[in-house]
């Protein structure tokens, strides 16, 4: 019985493949996105955690100072005689040629086994590793980058993430001149039973357990939040289209489940047919969507790994594995996105009266009710969203005010559009028009679901598209000011800069050194620059957001510090707040300059107190200033005096570009979820309009029978698709703007720590509304091309019988 | 003559081969006279009412209304003689879905650049749907739709009134009082009426029945 019932229910399929296809299709669609930023996510994930537990030695307990950045080496040495199995590291970040590495020196006699990451091999290896020049155990793309330019043996791991190199304590003290300055202490886990507390041997030092989170997981978090929320906002959109065409093919079938359960199908044995039927149509979809997803993730993830990169200096591979629980995930999204999607309708089988009629087209007006009861929810929800943007803090709040917003949005979108038409059928007199205006509202039903989609998608590209132009606009500009030595010069080491220092005066206007050191400061690692305060480069061009008068004398005397924005916001620190930097040197905070692209904090010292305080501090780098018609003979002379390769002196112009083409890059992966959120939206429009079209004849025919063309009907329901679309866009506008302004003041600043300007780019909206007009005129061809073919044979059959 | 049909011949192609509906139909029919078509199911009425009323083309013959062929007619042309001469009242009545009853009625009337409010509201009053005129007309019983439906054709004042078993869908009292209605109002009107109907009492209400067999006039 249950068979020759099923047969029976999968022939509406059979009948209708275009609605099948567009069910499969709307659901593998959002199931591809979703599963695509799930798949990014977790290879990214995996991977921090992989570099994680190799360079950080996160499994172990670790012992780390109270203040400040090192351990003395005193306190090594008592915890050693006092029985403590620990073995201490070094790091730091050291360049090689033109690559930044982090460096890691360990001790590979007392390294506990479980520190894992690295193998020394044989006595042979362990004493090459241990004797001058030293080893460098690195990935085998950070052994491209080094090679030639050390003469320390380069060992390759397949364990390594690039950037990073392990090599023995005593060349990392050496190479990173901290003498006696351990980084960090590494707990075996055998231990005597009977050891003395740490506190009592060396209180200065704190005990770290094992299992945090890695640090570049933490800083990227944000990152992947937004992916995670666009993915989401996808599989949203796509499920509006399954919404509506599980819906409709409900409600067309509704004759064959009155048949069924007439000829004595129990009602428990149709909805078991009806979820087993679509239980299979969401496995296939969801199969579907996950190979789709797939190959979005292997297109997508390069540029989310130079992103990751460019923003937080977090090595991703830029190949995908494929992980079984990704594909459960998947499975499972589409699956039970197909049951909350479908649930309605069920329910509305298993509560149907056994001899109701079939009512499509009631079907789409009882929604009209809903209309307004969804105004009544979006208007609280964009309340709701206003208090949270008002009273709320915290990344969190940030995407909650983002939800509330868009769903807000969303919802009201029939009910406003609904009056607006009500208003337009009002006010017209031609009869023509009038019906226009009152059939396009009596379409609002059935085209709801898809234009809260189109909305969705439009307002997520004006927001996305402003926050990413505004950004844009303002690192350039940033950059310009930034950037405003000619040249950038660095030297190989030590002794050429120094005779880089002696040389380049009298060839420039001025030459201002950047030096840093890494230390930590309030807790936070970061680093510490000198700036040539009392250059007019700096006084001129150094953007800063807020300082005292007197803050470059300040600085130059090394009475003061600068702090980026997003430190400063961090600690939510203020001018003249003290801040001790290492070595427990006191200096007041004098301004705040803004630093956009680094996630780290970041602090400017005068450059003769960064050199007192800090007499290790590398001296390689230089900006240098000359008339810019100069550049370009003193860079050859550079190269042809000093032999300094091309990539150690580069122009401001090519410097910029470079910065440039990593800022665009940056922004790739948005833009492209942008684009296939659209793309998914212009879908939901296709599938709304073409479900539509099927019942849209018996509303036709009467008045082409009274002398209107089927060429007019046909251009009506161009200009129709068009009336709504061109409403559509004219809310996302709005919208958009909320969501940009959203982003940019209260995302981006808990996520990043900046806060950026706003700027309007209407010339942006104009290519998105070509962009979305052409969405919409493909989404209407083929239902329009379908009316305008009709026989009149098959309006006249409106007329013959009900259909 | 208002409307005449000659030598009219429209077949259709189905999945068992081409189907004859009408095989040569002469007719003709005067202004101001009202006639009823008969005939068994398949006999070719409707659409012998559609070929007339301009909805649907004949294979060949000619279709004659004030002079001019409508079967030579393009689409166009088509398109203006049903807004401007002819008024069509269904058996689903085939209301607007969108609009009130008060916008139904004067739909057509104005798309045929004919509207009178003096006559509506005669219409109205006659139909006796004053009271329904701001309601849908989903919220409208069959009776009531039809009564619209008639109301929304006369008030176009068309000279040539189509009926396609105008009462299929109703009650016989129900059916008996539109169908009274009907013919006073196309009376009043001074158009012609062609109804096609399986009842031969109602078709005893007309001047005179037509009865359609195998697809020509018997």
């Amino acid at each position: 019985m249950l068979w020759t019932a099923a047969t029976a229910l999968l022939s509406h399929w059979r009948r209708r493949p275009l609605q099948l296809a567009t069910l499969v299709l709307g659901l593998s669609l959002a199931t591809a996105l979703w599963s695509g930023v799930q798949a990014i996510n977790a290879e990214a994930r995996a991977s921090y955690a992989r570099a994680s537990s190799v360079l950080d030695q996160k499994e172990l307990t670790q012992l780390v100072p109270r203040r400040g950045d090192s351990i003395p080496q005193g306190t090594y040495t008592k915890l050693r005689r006092a029985g403590w199995n620990v073995s201490p590291v070094i790091e730091g970040d050291h360049r090689i040629g033109n690559t930044r590495v982090r460096l890691i020196g360990i001790d590979p006699l007392t390294m506990p086994a479980k520190a894992g990451g690295f193998k020394t091999g044989d006595t042979s290896n362990l004493t090459a590793f241990m004797s001058q020049p030293g080893v460098l155990i690195v990935s085998q793309g950070t052994a491209l980058k080094l090679k030639g330019h050390t003469q320390m043996q380069l060992q390759i791991s397949p364990d390594m993430p690039d950037g990073a190199a392990f090599t023995d304590i005593g060349i990392a003290e050496s190479v990173l001149k901290r003498r006696g300055e351990l980084s960090r202490l590494l707990v075996a886990v055998e231990q005597r039973p009977d050891l003395p507390s740490l506190g009592t041997i060396a209180p200065e030092i704190a005990r770290k357990e094992p299992g945090d989170r890695p640090d570049v997981a933490q800083l990227t978090d944000s990152f992947h939040l937004n992916l995670t929320a666009f993915g989401f906002l996808a599989f949203v959109v796509g499920l509006f289209i399954v919404y509506a065409t599980v819906g409709l093919a409900f409600e067309q079938r509704r004759a064959t489940f009155r048949t069924l359960r007439s000829l004595g199908l129990p009602l428990s044995s149709l909805t078991l047919l009806l979820v087993t039927e679509l239980l299979v149509l969401a496995f296939v979809a969801g199969v579907v969507g996950v190979v789709i997803g797939y190959v979005v993730a292997s297109l997508l993830l390069p540029d989310v790994a130079a992103t990751l990169q460019g923003l937080y200096g977090a090595s991703v591979p830029s190949s995908l594995s494929i992980r079984p629980s990704w594909w459960a995930t998947g499975l499972a999204m589409a699956i039970a996105g197909t049951i909350v999607s479908s649930a309605e309708s069920l329910w509305r089988v298993r509560s149907m009266p056994l001899l109701t009629a079939a009512q499509p087209r009631a079907w789409l007006r009882a929604t009209t009710v809903g209309i307004r009861v969804q105004l009544a929810v979006g208007l609280l929800l964009l309340i709701m969203s206003g208090a949270l943007a008002t009273f709320g803090h915290g990344l969190m709040v940030g995407f909650a005010v983002l939800g509330c917003l868009l769903l807000g949005a969303a919802l009201m979108l029939p009910g406003v559009l609904s009056a607006c038409l009500a208003v337009l059928q009002k006010r017209s007199s031609r009869a023509l028009v009038t019906w226009f205006w009152a059939d396009t509202r009596q379409q609002l039903p059935g085209l709801s679901l898809a234009l809260m989609a189109l909305l969705l998608a439009l307002a997520a590209n004006v927001g996305v598209g402003t926050m990413v132009s505004s950004f844009r606009l303002t690192f350039i500009g940033w950059l310009d000011q930034r950037l405003a030595a000619e040249l950038y010069v660095m030297a190989r080491d030590e002794s050429e800069a120094s005779r880089l220092r002696a040389w380049l005066p009298a060839r420039s206007t001025s030459v201002l050194p950047i030096w840093s050191v890494a230390g930590e400061v309030l807790g936070d690692r970061l680093e510490i620059f000198g700036a040539a305060a009392d250059d007019p480069t700096y006084r001129d061009n150094w953007p800063l957001l807020s300082g005292t008068v007197d803050v470059w004398d300040r600085i130059a005397a090394g009475r003061g510090v600068l702090v980026n924005e997003q430190f400063w916001r961090r600690k939510a620190l203020g001018i003249g707040t003290g801040l001790v930097l290492p070595g427990g040197w006191e200096v007041p905070i004098v301004g705040v300059y803004s630093d956009y692209g680094n996630p780290k904090g970041q602090v400017i010292v005068g450059i003769d107190a960064l050199a007192a305080h800090y007499p290790h501090v590398s001296k390689l780098r230089y900006g240098v200033r000359v008339p810019p018609a100069d550049a370009a003979g003193l860079k050859e002379r550079l190269t042809s005096e000093f032999g300094l390769p091309a990539e150690n002196v580069i122009d401001q112009t090519t410097l910029k570009r470079q910065s440039r083409a990593v800022f665009d890059r940056t922004f790739v992966v948005t833009g492209a979820l942008n684009a296939f959120t659209l793309g998914v939206a212009g879908f939901a429009m296709f599938s709304s309009l073409l479900t539509l079209s099927g019942i849209r004849l018996p509303q036709l025919a009467p008045v082409w029978a009274m002398g209107i063309r089927r060429r007019d009907l046909a251009l009506l329901e161009v200009l129709r698709t068009l009336a709504l679309w061109l409403a559509t866009f004219i809310a996302a506008v709005p919208v958009g703007l909320a969501l940009a302004w959203v982003l940019l003041s209260i995302v981006n600043v808990e996520a990043f720590g900046w806060r950026l300007p706003m700027r309007i780019f209407p010339m942006d909206w104009l290519i998105l509304a070509i962009v979305a007009l052409a969405a919409a005129i493909v989404s209407i061809f083929v239902p329009l091309r379908r009316l305008a073919t009709i026989a009149p044979s098959d309006l006249l059959r409106v007329f013959a019988n009900e259909r | 003559m208002l409307l005449s049909l000659r030598n009219v011949s429209k077949s259709y192609t189905t999945a068992e081969g081409r189907l004859d509906i009408l095989k040569g139909i002469d007719f003709d029919l005067d202004a101001g006279e009202s006639v009823a078509l008969t005939g068994e199911s398949g006999s070719g009425k409707s659409t012998l009412l559609h070929l007339a009323g301009g909805l649907d083309h004949p294979d060949t013959g000619q279709i004659l209304s004030a002079g001019r062929d409508i079967a030579a007619l393009d689409d166009r042309g088509r398109a203006e003689y049903r807004r401007a001469a002819v008024g069509l009242v269904f058996q689903q009545f085939n209301l607007i879905p969108s609009l009130d009853v008060a916008a139904n009625i004067s739909f057509h009337a104005k798309l045929a650049g004919r509207h009178d409010r003096e006559w509506e509201r005669e219409l109205v009053g006659r139909l006796g749907i004053e009271a329904l005129l701001s309601r849908y007309p989903e919220q409208l019983s069959g009776g009531q739709q039809q009564r619209v439906a008639i109301g929304r054709t006369l008030a176009a004042r068309p000279p040539l009134v189509l009926a396609d078993e105008p009462t299929g869908n109703l009650d016989e009292s129900t059916g008996d009082a539109v169908i009274g209605i009907m013919l006073s109002l196309t009376k009043s009107a001074g158009a012609a009426l062609l109804m096609v109907t399986h009842s031969s009492r109602l078709a005893q209400m007309l001047d005179r029945k037509v009865h359609l067999s195998g697809g020509k006039i018997v």
